[in-house]
């Protein structure tokens, strides 16, 4: 159910309006769908590591809106947002949070690890800065096939100080791969604030190293993170070119369900500031103020916002875990596994 | 039949592979413009063009994972590392993305890749060039992992391994490039997981794989020169381990040595034992032993390092230990 259709943007104020709309529904049911998630988590229903991406959501809705269906995303472990934008269900998505086989990736991956092929969705992956080359090797893949399709990567500004962002953006330059690396520059990598780990302030100056095109947006305005990602994905398909986005956005709770909303590291007055531009509110009032939004029509999407998620978590609840026999599957291709010594530890 | 270097015989595998499926590319430091820092892509970028044999700047990490993201949406990367020991740089591409993907994705995005080069020692190249990387990789579930000994070898399970549906690690060696062998004309494959019997034999089981077949069969002749009649088993592959050639043999001679490379701890030969011990305990006569390299750091000195090297010798020593012999 509820799988989030893509309206295409044409001219017109009602087909306006209705893009409009879909972002709203979008980032909202993000919203909802977080909260439900870390209440579920404190209650023992969700497992391991949990990192929220409230505050971030018009990233992940500005950008992927500006794809087709058969490009490619990958991205880090805070990934739940990207999966929703992308049009992974609501109940897949908590089903895999819950540990459940009727996740998204069959409760073998968890909130890190969220797949889905049909979505060319590469995952989610808990390795900070080690899906950068991964999303550049779809790229490649892209390219190699002469396709015009554009491969999208999402990671934390932390990641653009590891090796494998820097391997990556310069092959990723020098091969011209068509590529967008989506910094999402929260403003922390988990209680380290950017400018006590990175020598220069602004990250989007990175790109120069690599002769790659960057820009910085704010991506608490889901236009500007549409419109710098149309640039960007127009300038892979059509020229097959990389390029760099800084999308300077904020995280309003803690690194992951094991932290406070501000912790020792940055003030509660910071983040109730940096809640003043809530991406939601920002696009609401926008709406409000072209007359596309009402209070009977916020309260309405809220509605069926929250049933959404109600319904996700209900179907999580309900849905098996995955049978034991799940244990010793996909580790190898189905006629791979063989006479392998897998089970060599265990008596026979 | 026609004789061949293993290093022409993996080149040999690579031309069919890249003739056959078109979704084949061979990517690392030098395998284009170079031919290969040891030869084996050598005239592969004149016939296949430099987008299917790809230079990549000296960024292990980066192009393994490169290789990686292909793989997932479809290609079939050969991804080169100039030696195992520049992929310690990669071992996140190689352990947590590649061996992993498939499981943690429920089964949807396979990495149907291979990384292939050089492992081992070859003479003199110091502490840092000379490791042999088995049983790092043997370790993790999702990987496949493939050490040929032959010419013949070489070819038929290169092969396999780029039509492999799931990671493959490939070990080669330096000191077997120019190992001469007779390889079979036209379609030539040699399955993954199968071990061979290098020469049959009666008294005590002798297992290697890589350059310890070699070692295992100059031993052997040794000790028929002692009257002792022992067989050689060449794994081929590591993982899968082909536990029925293992034990079918050992059942046989009640004796068993195991040689290898690498560091004794932890070693190929401990899962070996761990196997023969489990399963046919009540077959042995004696304890097996191992052979390994020395459980230190490769020296420069040449005679330290013919010390630290598992040889012949060693593995004669070890036999006659297990026929009460010594």
């Amino acid at each position: 159910m509820a799988t989030s259709t893509r309206p295409e943007r044409t001219s017109g104020d009602a087909a306006t309006a209705e893009l409009h709309r879909h972002y709203l529904r979008q980032m909202l049911l993000m919203r909802v769908f977080e909260e439900k998630a870390g209440e579920a988590y404190s209650l023992g229903k969700i497992g391991g590591f949990c990192h929220l991406y409230i505050g971030q959501e018009a990233v992940a809705v500005g950008s992927i809106a500006a794809l087709r269906p058969d490009d490619y995303i990958t991205t880090a472990y805070r990934d739940h947002g990207q999966a929703l934008a992308r049009g992974t269900s609501a109940r897949a998505v908590m089903a895999e949070l819950f540990g459940k086989a009727t996740g998204c990736s069959r409760g073998k991956g968890g909130s890190m690890h969220l797949f889905d092929a049909g979505l060319g969705f590469l995952g989610g992956h808990g390795i900070v800065g080690s899906h950068i080359p991964i999303a550049a090797g779809a790229a490649f893949a892209i390219k190699y096939r002469g396709g015009d399709q554009v491969s999208v990567c999402y990671f934390g500004e932390a990641a653009a100080n590891i090796g494998a962002f820097h391997e990556t953006l310069n092959m990723a330059s020098l091969w011209d791969l068509p590529a967008v690396f989506i910094c999402e520059n929260n403003g922390y990598g988990m209680g380290t604030a950017v400018a006590r780990a990175s020598a220069v302030k602004s990250l989007s100056v990175r790109g120069t190293a690599y002769d790659m095109p960057a820009e910085a947006v704010d991506g608490q305005d889901v236009f500007a993170v549409r419109a710098a990602m149309d640039r960007a994905v127009a300038r892979a398909r059509a020229e097959s070119k990389p390029t760099l986005l800084e999308v300077r956005t904020y995280r309003f709770v803690g690194h992951s369900m094991s932290d406070a909303a501000h912790g020792t590291y940055r003030t509660k007055d910071e983040v109730e500031e940096y809640r003043r531009r809530d991406p939601i509110k920002v696009l609401a009032e926008r709406m409000r103020a072209d007359g596309s939004l009402d209070d009977a029509r916020w309260s309405a999407l809220e509605a069926e916002v929250k049933a959404e998620v109600e319904d996700a978590y209900a179907f999580a609840e309900e849905s098996p875990d995955p049978d034991p026999s799940e244990l010793y599957t996909d580790v190898y291709a189905p006629e791979g596994v063989a006479k392998s010594e897998a089970r060599g530890g265990e008596a026979p | 039949m026609t004789v061949v270097t293993y290093r022409d015989a993996l080149n040999q595998a690579l031309r069919e592979e890249m003739h056959r499926d078109d979704r084949v590319f061979l990517m690392g430091e030098e395998v284009a413009e170079y031919d290969g820092a040891y030869k084996v892509s050598r005239g592969l970028l004149k016939e296949f063009g430099p987008k299917r044999v790809v230079d990549t700047p000296i960024a292990e990490l980066g192009f393994a994972g490169i290789g990686v993201g292909a793989a997932m949406v479809g290609l079939r990367p050969v991804i080169e590392m100039m030696t195992w020991n520049f992929a310690l740089l990669a071992i996140d591409q190689i352990v947590n993305a590649a061996a992993k993907m498939r499981y943690m994705s429920g089964g949807q995005f396979g990495v149907p890749i291979v990384f292939r080069g050089p492992s081992g020692a070859a003479l003199q190249l110091g502490a840092q060039h000379s490791q042999a990387f088995e049983s790092w990789y043997a370790h993790i579930p999702g990987l496949k992992v493939v050490a040929p000994a032959t010419a013949a070898d070489a070819k038929g399970l290169l092969k396999s391994s780029i039509r492999d549906d799931d990671p493959v690690i490939f070990l080669e060696g330096e000191m077997l490039y120019n190992l001469k062998g007779e390889v079979p004309e036209g379609e030539h494959i040699v399955p993954i997981g199968k071990a061979e019997i290098k020469r049959p034999g009666s008294d005590v089981t002798l297992i290697g794989h890589s350059k310890t077949v070699a070692v295992a069969l100059k031993a052997a002749d040794q000790l028929a020169e002692l009257g002792v009649n022992a067989e050689v088993i060449d794994l081929r592959t590591i993982r899968p381990l082909d536990t029925e050639a293992i034990l079918g043999s050992v059942a046989r001679t009640n004796r068993c040595v195991v040689a290898e490379e690498g560091w004794p701890f932890a070693g190929v030969g401990a899962q070996v034992v761990d196997l023969i011990q489990r399963e046919v305990f009540d077959a042995l006569d004696a304890p097996v032993l191992r052979v390994s390299g020395a459980d230190v750091p490769m020296p420069y000195n040449k005679h330290l390092e013919k010390a630290a090297k598992a040889d012949a010798g060693k593995v004669v020593e070890a036999a006659k230990r297990v026929l009460y012999m010594s």
